[in-house]
């Protein structure tokens, strides 16, 4: 290739192709990357879920999940996280298109969804804790609250880098680096949504049978 | 190099001369600690059949293969053999694979739980570890002590194993396993003294600032002499009440020896217990928290049981 | 609270004569360095060329610095230990009581693996992988100094504990219940905790980054069964670091929780279970001495074929073995505590299953070997660790398969034979592998060459005092004596101990001259240059550049067709090949961010140790927001341009004195400066 066009193409910011070769944090990099990451995270939390295991039956004398859980309040909490990986999915949709508006939109819909899960399990934890229930009660409970709190500081990371995303697409629109980072999300935000689902079927479904 | 494998070698033959040595684990006075000699010796003598091939070989083919030795071969891309690539995975794996019968069949043979297989019932030992000092619990004398194991020779004793607060391992070398103590959970060890004497015990499991003193005489006796030890215990020493253990279970170094004529019934599963209270509820609910549970009476048994983590 | 939380003067610990002396010679120590920086002006370039540096060389340089002070540290306190137990002999209790000692060993242990090994491990895997692959970087530049500054700030946190608090008594472990709040209520624990979590998070990154280095970047044709072999082992070895970190950061949480908001995990009380965090803690352990070994065997591997002029034998069978040992090395964490109470099937499962892997590392074995076998071996400083290393690692392999039969272990558990094993394979595996790995990669690293005399001098002061500080401990293991024992009473085994620590001064010296031959490689630097870029006559593609590197590592990346790429190509006649024209090249910038980010999450972390909410929050949220202020940065790279890169090759060519091969590239030189 010509050098000297090469060198005004690669010049041109707005040019940067996430397959450019030569690019050092390309979009591919970044999204094998952050797939590593998660199985990282996975591990994180499947040591939570052992630990679970080994002592949920340490009541120490206190309540067990059949007196704590509630199962249709967690299933409307559960319904909202669900749905907000559909929403988060078509914002992006809405970003591979290049639509702003749409992405916007509908990361706002997740958000709202994302919000109304931590709302609740802040309700559930704040009632648990008020009745005596709280994690220094029993073996039990801490790892409960542990689990949970877990999955719950995720998803609040998860909200806090969404927000900062909404205003980046504000402000920066839909290039390649931003989709690159919307993707990213969007990996993190489903593989919350499947640790939730793991979390509901162990925690909540098998505590209260 | 030639020299330094010399000395290795004059080392080897030390480590092994110590089996003549006094006290230590190459030292044995009941059967599990001569069997576990002996297994040490046949895995370090089996491995040898390997290790020593690979030293000789590496100084061997060092030296011989040093540059400015042009007249042996050199073969720069020679770099696959299937025939020797078979053989070196196979004669480590063929090694493991006995080593590996071995150790299946020692593992269960030497399981601390099982009880050794003997004409004589065993003598139950109840040993607690306490901050930093040990205490032992005769429950079919009633007697106990604290930093002295007195044991008949040739018979069986399996001792019963907890902890009040931190981790130790309780560990007589001379007559073989060490098991650790945990707070809250009962572990087993089974022993055999064959041969009267006095044997040096220990926690081999580091816990705390008073560790390295925690330390107990073990004294194997012939039968006689352990029957006038209870007698003179009961004749003589103090019982241990659940008020006496709080005061024994607060940290104390370099603590003597202590004897008891007499022990509080359930003092041991007491300890265990206190920590153990309503442990695996799961399916009774708090309501109706386990009254059939042993934990109650044991409780009772234990009023003034410290309770060092609640605190 | 007040405005420190429970940080006070109380903290200092003026009645320490033995702490006072050693914080005086460190102050000391930074006033002159703080001094000579300033005379010789070198604030800058210390500032603009190393500290913000994304260079993966640069940051593997400040990796191995960082390795060789916490030496220092860390075998100060393995000094004291061996001193303390050669005077605390027949009741004696020697100059360090428990409180003290207590401190000693814990932090030996912490330092010398996770920051003195680890860095030194890290460093060189730095300094070589993304050149033995023809890379230009790692993956994410910015995040390996980030997790440069991680290590940093937990070897920061560990050294502050000797002057501020205290370090944890619990021994490296931190085996609860003893680490609890209720049994070890100082800051200890917390300096350890966060120390670990903070390093260990960098770590975590780096094994991300370098995964996604090996698997995206590798240069044009190298397929993974041509990658070289100490890339290989340290792929292994980062496959691990993915695989069980995050254990270990769970276990850390956990006991924090517990240690902080009065959660019951491990606690005696409420139902805890302190098993569960044994377990936890050697399922990440475990893995851990691997990722330590892996890639010290990479090394080997390539010392042994380099210097030996030979292709490394049995390549193949050397990737899987190292694969066998990384997965095998998952499955074996229980042999740490055989003496628990599991059942006989479940520690003869686990004893099985660890000697499985003297089946791969025997084979190893083998293969160097068979590589030395009709090869034409130089003797050089990396091919003496080498064979130090497989005389002395052979033997530690051996004790190790001892430990793994349960029937052994239930009498050799905790003892000093114990101490002796994990020395033998950790010392005589992993550190000769860095040293050697030391040796081998200097000159290209730093562009001239260490004295060979004090090399082999300092050599053979470790080798031997390895062999006199460490096999007197597999007797005393025998005679029954068990670790971390503060004074002794038993006469047999004086004489022992009194070997161990004249060994352990024999190793002393092999230190001291190991940093001599550092000061005098520095003093002589002019007279010693390695102008070639290629000392040693090297298989791979970390060889085919200058000394140092050049920062864009390959004007054009290389083509890849054999194992020994570089050899290949000298051999074809294509080494040194210039193109008809270079493009540009696209190079992260210099930033100060990661130090910012990692100096806020160390601030959180001393904040979190001594209770001080606010800075606590502060530190947190400043972590925050300078990861926002570099995402949002547009600042973060530029291009070499074609006549910079033409310079700069031309000048090496020049020095290396190698005629430029291509007639056309010859052209090109007259025509690009115009």
């Amino acid at each position: 290739m010509n050098t000297m066009t090469e060198a005004a193409y690669l010049a041109d910011e707005s040019n940067w192709q996430p397959d450019d070769h030569e690019h050092h944090d390309t979009g591919a990099n970044t999204v094998f990357g952050f797939w590593i990451y998660l199985m990282t995270d996975c591990l994180l939390f499947a040591s939570v879920f052992a630990t679970y295991a080994v002592l949920f039956m340490n009541t120490a004398g206190g309540v067990s999940g059949r007196d704590i859980f509630e199962l249709d309040y967690v299933a409307i909490e559960t319904a909202a996280l669900l749905l907000s990986s559909i929403t988060y999915g078509f914002a992006m949709i809405g970003a591979h298109k290049q639509n702003r508006a749409a992405t916007l939109c509908w990361l706002l819909v997740t958000f709202a969804l994302g919000a109304v899960f931590i709302g609740m399990e802040v309700n559930e934890f704040h009632h648990l804790i008020a009745e005596g229930n709280g994690p220094s009660r029993s073996a039990f409970l801490s790892s409960f609250f542990a689990l949970v709190g877990m999955h719950g500081l995720h998803v609040t990371a998860g909200l806090i880098w969404m927000a900062v995303m909404m205003l980046e697409v504000v402000k920066r629109g839909l290039g390649n680096q931003t989709v690159t980072r919307l993707s990213c999300l969007s990996l993190f935000w489903h593989f919350l949504d499947i640790v939730w689902v793991c979390v509901f079927t162990v925690v909540y479904l098998m505590g209260v049978l | 190099m030639l020299v330094r494998s010399l000395r290795k070698a004059a080392l080897a033959a030390a480590v092994f001369a110590l089996a003549g040595c006094q006290g230590g684990v190459l030292d044995p006075k009941g059967q599990v600690g001569v069997d576990e000699k002996y297994l040490i010796i046949i895995s370090t003598l089996l491995m040898l059949l390997v290790v020593i091939p690979v030293i000789v070989m590496t100084l061997y083919f060092a030296w011989k293969y040093r540059e400015g030795r042009e007249h042996e071969i050199y073969a720069p891309k020679w770099a696959h053999s299937g025939k020797i690539e078979t053989i070196i995975w196979l004669v480590p794996v063929a090694i493991i694979v006995i080593l590996g019968a071995i150790t299946w069949r020692s593992t269960h043979a030497l399981d601390p739980y099982k009880p050794l297989a003997h004409e004589r019932d065993p003598l139950t030992v109840q040993v607690v570890s306490l901050n930093w000092k040990w205490l032992f619990i005769y429950p079919e004398q009633g007697v106990a002590s604290v930093n002295e194991l007195v044991l008949p020779t040739d018979v069986p004793v399996q001792f019963k194993i907890t902890s009040e607060s931190t981790m130790n391992s309780f560990f007589i070398p001379q007559l073989g396993s060490q098991i650790y103590s945990m707070a809250g959970m009962e572990t087993r060890l089974n022993l055999i003294a064959n041969e009267p004497g006095s044997y040096e015990g220990f926690s081999a499991n580091y816990s705390g600032a008073g560790f390295s003193d925690m330390q107990f005489e073990a004294v194997a006796t012939d039968e006689a002499g352990f029957e006038k030890w209870v007698a003179s215990l009961k004749r003589e020493s103090p019982a241990l009440t659940g008020g006496r253990y709080a005061e024994l279970a607060k940290p104390s170094e370099n603590h003597p020896v202590e004897h008891f004529g007499r022990v509080s019934d359930g003092l041991f599963h007491g300890i265990i217990d206190k920590y153990m209270k309503n442990y695996n509820d799961w399916n009774q609910g708090p309501a109706h928290a386990s009254p059939e549970h042993s934990t109650s009476e044991h409780a009772a048994a234990l009023p003034g049981a410290a309770k060092p983590e609640e605190a | 609270m007040s405005l420190l939380g429970n940080l006070s003067l109380d903290a200092i610990p003026f009645h320490e004569p033995i702490i006072m002396v050693t914080l005086a010679v460190v102050g000391l120590a930074g006033v002159a360095i703080a001094v000579a920086i300033t005379a010789y002006k070198k604030w800058g370039v210390l500032w603009h060329d190393w500290l913000t540096s994304v260079d993966h060389k640069r940051l593997g340089v400040m990796y191995i610095v960082l390795a060789l002070i916490m030496l220092i540290r860390g075998f100060s306190d393995a000094i004291m230990m061996r001193t303390q137990l050669a005077m605390a002999t027949s009741g004696d209790k020697g100059y360090l009581p428990p409180e003290h000692y207590d401190q000693i060993f814990t932090a030996h242990g912490v330092i010398m693996i996770m920051f003195m090994a680890m860095p030194f491990m890290i460093g060189l895997m730095n300094i070589a992988l993304p050149l033995q692959i023809g890379a230009r970087d790692v993956a994410f530049p910015f995040l390996n100094n980030l997790s440069f500054w991680l290590s940093v700030g937990g070897a920061v946190l560990i050294n502050l504990s000797l002057g501020l608090g205290e370090f944890a008594k619990t021994g490296w472990l931190a085996y609860p219940p003893l680490s609890e709040l209720s049994l070890s209520p100082g800051v200890g624990v917390d300096y350890y905790i966060w120390a670990l979590q903070i390093s260990g998070i960098g770590t975590l990154l780096t094994g991300v980054n370098f995964l996604v280095t090996v698997f995206k970047m590798r240069a044009p044709g190298m397929k993974l069964m041509q990658m070289p072999i100490f890339t290989w082992t340290c792929t292994w070895a980062n496959i691990l670091i993915v695989a069980s970190f995050p254990i270990l950061t769970a276990v850390l949480g956990l006991l924090t929780l517990d240690r902080y908001l009065d959660f019951h995990f491990f606690t005696n009380a409420a139902g805890g279970n302190a098993m569960m965090y044994i377990n936890l803690f050697w399922a990440w352990g475990h893995p851990e001495v691997y990722i330590l070994i892996l890639p010290a065997f990479g090394i080997f591997s390539e010392v042994i074929s380099t210097f030996t002029g030979k292709r490394l034998f049995g390549y193949k069978s050397m990737v899987w073995a190292s694969g066998a040992i990384s997965i095998l090395g998952f499955i074996v964490w229980l042999h740490h505590f055989f003496t628990m109470g599991s059942s006989a099937d479940v520690n003869a499962f686990f004893g099985i299953m660890t000697m499985i892997i003297a089946v791969p590392t025997g084979v190893k074995l083998f293969n160097w070997l068979f590589t030395m076998y009709r090869g034409r071996l130089r003797l050089t400083v990396p091919v003496l660790w080498t064979l130090g290393f497989m005389v002395t690692f052979t033997i530690g392999g051996m004790t190790g398969v001892l430990l793994a039969v349960p029937g052994a272990d239930y009498v050799l558990h905790n003892s000093l034979f114990l101490i002796a094993h994990f020395h033998n394979t950790i010392i005589g595996g992993a550190v000769f592998g860095y040293l050697a790995g030391f040796a081998y990669w200097f000159p290209k690293a730093m562009g001239f060459h260490l004295d060979e005399r004090l090399g082999k001098a300092s050599f053979w002061c470790w080798q031997v005092g390895f062999y006199v500080a460490f096999m007197p401990l597999y007797v005393l293991g025998f005679l029954g004596m068990t670790r971390r024992l503060n004074h002794t009473d038993n006469p047999d085994w004086n004489i022992w101990l009194y070997i161990a620590c004249a060994g352990a001064v024999i190793i002393l010296v092999g230190i001291v001259l190991q940093f001599v031959q550092l000061y005098q490689a520095f003093r002589q630097r002019e007279q010693n240059p390695d102008t070639t870029g290629d000392p040693w006559n090297g298989h791979t593609l970390e060889w085919s550049t200058a000394s140092p590197p050049q920062f864009y590592n390959f004007a054009e990346l290389p083509q890849v067709r054999d194992i020994d790429a570089f050899t290949d190509m000298k051999e074809q006649g294509t080494a040194y090949s210039r193109p008809a024209s270079y493009a540009p090249i696209h190079m992260p910038k210099n930033t100060p961010s990661g130090m910012l980010i990692a100096g806020a999450i160390t601030t959180f972390g001393f904040a979190a140790i001594w209770h001080i909410g606010w800075l606590a929050v502060a530190g947190l949220l400043a972590s925050v927001v300078f990861f926002l202020l570099r995402a949002y940065s547009s600042d973060v790279d530029y291009y070499v341009q074609p006549d910079e890169i033409e310079r700069t090759e031309s000048a090496y060519l020049k020095q290396a004195g190698v005629a430029p091969l291509k007639q056309e590239a010859e052209q090109q030189v007259e025509e690009v400066p115009a």
